[in-house]
């Protein structure tokens, strides 16, 4: 400071006037000292303030995450089918694939020709940590055969022709509240095993494995959210069988061995007073309005927004003390354990460009093309199916591929909202770094692995994305971001493989 | 109609898109540059007009030929070369002659823009360093300027008359009271007149959320302190609240703050880089005006902080979601 003090003392008329060389010296010293004290300031103050207060302040903040992005009004086609009570749709035939989960396939234990009841296993899982499949209704095997499958191209499925009578198998008895209550915490994960149950958001994680765990648990959290623009299941799931949704949580805390419950719930304030009026006799389950934003039901940003705790990089929820487990799963826990049933249905957002949005409580296995017909059929001529919502969905190949067990809502578009195939010039504006969840820098990530630089993509933690999708969201260059993200994070994984 | 089901597009997600896209962003910002080129011409007449023409024009044209020559896609229409076309003739003098912009356009768009990969990848401001190379080529054209009105009387700037020492504090602003410097009744090049119109725009821009305010706040907050500080003619803090808000007013530090600093291409894309960029362009455009020979230091700041950008958004990188140390700390490890 004193040079510079000097140099104003000795006025700046007395300034040599041809000063050129110290002019440019000023700029570069200025430039340097600048940065130095921007280092220091970052490392010795910014950052161990942050360090510091980041667990004990930050987490009283209210029930958000930074980034994310609420999509437009005219995207967001919930308000269609909302209203839009459940429906209890069996179609005249199945196709049930034999993987259903994230895990080795199940091998058929059926023919051709056998009579098969609903219920029925027809899928052996390969080993204890998969789970089986099961006839989603009852009548005759017309085929044991490859058929389209949404994740996985072509995948073994038992076709099998509904009877109408849903003759249910022997072996679905109802459990008398006493005997749920003598379950062992083992004991109801293998109940949860042996029905099929997996993750019905989307994941199609065995629940089983989810819940054994080997550390304390603090919070089973159940998902409510549905961020998904245009899917309203879980919605309808809280609002007609709320009772459910807070048994099964409750067996889901004795399974993990979790303390406390938290359901939380985006927005919805008629699922939130709902599931508060059947939870008023469960004394450890809370129920927690979440601020609307998409993705508020990622599984990190749920736990961060719910519990303040943020989960280690390419760490499990377990690693913080939470389990997370979906409304319908939940549903589907309390079916299996009370009832004896196995997962055959699910609930089923049919939106978009079909004659009468709404949502179904429809069997595993029926297809696209029948569940759409029973809502009124096409608009139009289809371009693009999703299985699930607009922003995370997968746009399968064609109408006749089933529904699995983690396929939340069926979204049909009848002419390309997305129709933009060739990328702009990246305006660096900034807007996918304050879009990512994560703290991800998207545009950089994407810059890295078109220019081949795979190391620096792992610098930069491409592994972390969850492919979202905010970033190429609000791209105004309309950019394949997270695309390109999700290209480089699976080449650093082949990498780390080899 | 089964017929016809058959074939689906299949593309990866997300299956929406937000409504921006890059011409809609470069139309507001003309947009909000609109009453400042109106600003123009009122006080300077048809030959704001003419330059602002040729220099768009020039710009415009130049982007499509290299485009075509090089036979790459021809972006003209994301109005990007139109925003650098205009902002250039912004920081021309009203007596500047004609072919001066259409030069500084040309050099703007073609060995500043297109030499370094086209929109988005030059390091520095387009229209700036045109600014830049015009002012060491022809300085006389570029610093002879006219007071507002017809007749076209030359007259130093009030800066100028600052730093020429041509008078004391009291005698300029007898002469350009701070409601002229505010309103654009002053000498000056066409786009820095008229602060308060200038700052309409970038209140337009923010609300568009085409930028965000942390640039202007950071760079015109620093330049009031920096002002504070070191700016009056009784040494250290003895500067009084006209002096300092007489000084941002006058100049290109509106134009710079609200247009030139909030370029996407050449600042940081992190929110703590924007606030840092702001800040450091501040800090600079007042030591250049202080103790620098040129009267005017905002451009120069600016330049110098661009060329830095890349180095700030290395430093302030967010620390990814659930990763303990500082990322910069990481490299390499989960890369192998």
């Amino acid at each position: 400071m004193g040079a510079f003090s000097d140099g104003l003392a000795r006025g700046r008329h007395e300034f040599p006037k041809n000063a050129k060389n110290s002019f440019v010296f000023m700029c570069f010293f200025s430039q340097f000292t600048f940065f130095s004290l921007t280092y220091v300031f970052f490392y010795y103050i910014v950052y161990p303030i942050k360090h510091f207060y980041g667990k004990q302040v930050w987490k009283l903040k209210s029930l958000t995450f930074s980034g994310g992005i609420h999509p437009l009004a005219e995207q967001d086609w919930k308000a269609a089918t909302k209203a839009s009570p459940l429906r209890v749709f069996a179609p005249a035939s199945v196709v049930i694939p034999m993987r259903q989960h994230l895990g080795r396939p199940c091998a058929p234990c059926v023919k051709p020709g056998d009579e098969v009841l609903l219920g029925q296993m027809i899928g052996e899982p390969a080993s204890p940590r998969d789970v089986p499949v099961h006839a989603s209704v009852s009548g005759k095997v017309v085929a044991v055969e490859e058929r389209p499958h949404v994740t996985a191209g072509m995948m073994l499925a038992v076709v099998i022709e509904n009877d109408g009578q849903d003759k249910p198998d022997p072996s679905i008895q109802p459990r008398s509240a006493a005997e749920v209550e003598a379950l062992r915490p083992e004991q109801l994960r293998d109940i949860i095993r042996d029905a099929g149950i997996v993750g019905m958001g989307g994941a199609e994680f065995p629940t089983h494995l989810k819940l054994d765990v080997k550390g304390k648990v603090d919070y089973l959290l159940i998902n409510g959210a549905e961020c998904e623009p245009s899917l309203t299941g879980d919605h309808r799931q809280m609002l007609e069988n709320g009772d459910l949704v807070v048994k099964g949580a409750v067996l889901l805390m004795r399974a993990c061995g979790a303390k406390e419950c938290v359901i939380g719930i985006e927005g919805k304030p008629d699922a939130a007073e709902a599931i508060q009026k059947a939870a008023e006799g469960a004394r450890e389950v809370r129920v927690l309005q979440l601020k609307v934003k998409y993705p508020q039901g990622a599984e990190k940003m749920l736990i961060a927004s719910v519990t303040g705790r943020k989960v280690p990089a390419g760490g499990l929820p377990a690693a913080v003390g939470c389990v997370v487990d979906n409304v319908s799963t939940a549903v589907a826990v309390a079916e299996a354990v009370y009832e004896g049933a196995p997962l055959t249905r699910r609930s089923v957002t049919v939106n978009g460009a079909v004659g009468q949005p709404g949502n179904l409580l429809l069997r595993i296995g029926t297809t696209f093309r029948d569940a759409v017909n029973f809502c009124g059929g096409f608009v139009g001529t289809p371009q693009k199916i999703i299985s699930g919502g607009p922003m995370m969905g997968t746009a399968v190949a064609e109408p006749d591929v089933p529904v699995t067990k983690g396929g939340s809502g069926i979204t049909v578009f009848n002419q390309i909202t997305d129709p933009v195939t060739v990328e702009g010039n990246c305006l660096r504006c900034g807007r996918c770094v304050e879009a990512c969840p994560l703290q991800l820098t998207p545009q950089a990530i994407s810059e890295a692995y078109l220019a081949e630089r795979l190391d620096l993509c792992g610098e930069l933690r491409a592994d972390l994305c969850m492919k979202c999708g905010c970033c190429t969201f609000v791209c105004p260059a309309k950019r394949h971001l997270s695309q390109t993200v999700d290209l480089a994070k699976r080449a650093l994984a082949a990498q780390g493989r080899r | 109609m089964d017929g016809t089901l058959e074939k689906m597009y299949v593309a990866p997600s997300p299956h929406i898109r937000d409504k921006h896209t890059t011409q809609r962003i470069m139309a507001d910002v003309l947009i909000a540059l609109l009453p400042a080129a109106a600003a123009a011409v009122y006080f300077y007449g048809a030959s704001a007009l003419l330059l602002m023409a040729a220099s768009v024009a020039a710009a415009v044209l130049a982007e499509y030929v290299w485009q075509k020559a090089n036979r790459q896609r021809v972006t003209v229409s994301d109005l990007s070369a139109a925003v650098t076309g205009l902002l250039l003739a912004f920081n021309m003098p009203a007596s500047a002659p004609v072919w001066m912009p259409v030069i500084g356009a040309v050099f703007a768009i073609i060995i500043v823009k297109q030499l370094f990969g086209g929109l988005g990848h030059n390091f520095i401001n387009p229209a700036l360093a045109a600014r830049g190379a015009l002012m060491a080529s022809w300085p006389s054209h570029m610093t002879s300027f006219v007071m507002p009105g017809a007749d076209a009387v030359s007259s130093a700037t009030p800066l100028g008359m600052i730093k020429e020492g041509a008078g004391t504090f009291a005698d300029v602003t007898a002469r350009f009271s701070l409601t002229d410097v505010l309103t654009g009744r002053i000498p000056g090049c066409l786009g820095e007149v008229s602060a308060v119109l200038l700052l309409a725009g970038g209140i337009y821009l923010i609300a568009r959320k085409v930028i965000q305010p942390r640039i202007p706040v950071a760079m015109l907050g620093s330049m009031i302190v920096m002002l504070w500080i070191f700016g009056g003619e009784g040494g250290l803090f003895s500067a009084s609240a006209y002096a300092v808000l007489y000084q941002v007013a006058c100049g290109g530090a509106v134009l710079g703050a609200v247009f030139m600093a909030t370029d996407y291409a050449t600042t940081p894309v992190t929110p703590v880089g924007q606030w840092i960029f702001g800040a450091g362009a501040g800090v600079l455009a007042v030591i250049i005006r202080l103790l620098g020979t040129y009267p005017e230091g905002v451009s120069y700041a600016i330049l110098l902080m661009n060329v830095a950008a890349p180095l700030i958004e290395k430093l302030t990188r967010p620390t990814p979601f659930g990763v303990q140390k500082p990322a910069g700390k990481k490299a390499g490890g989960s890369a192998a």
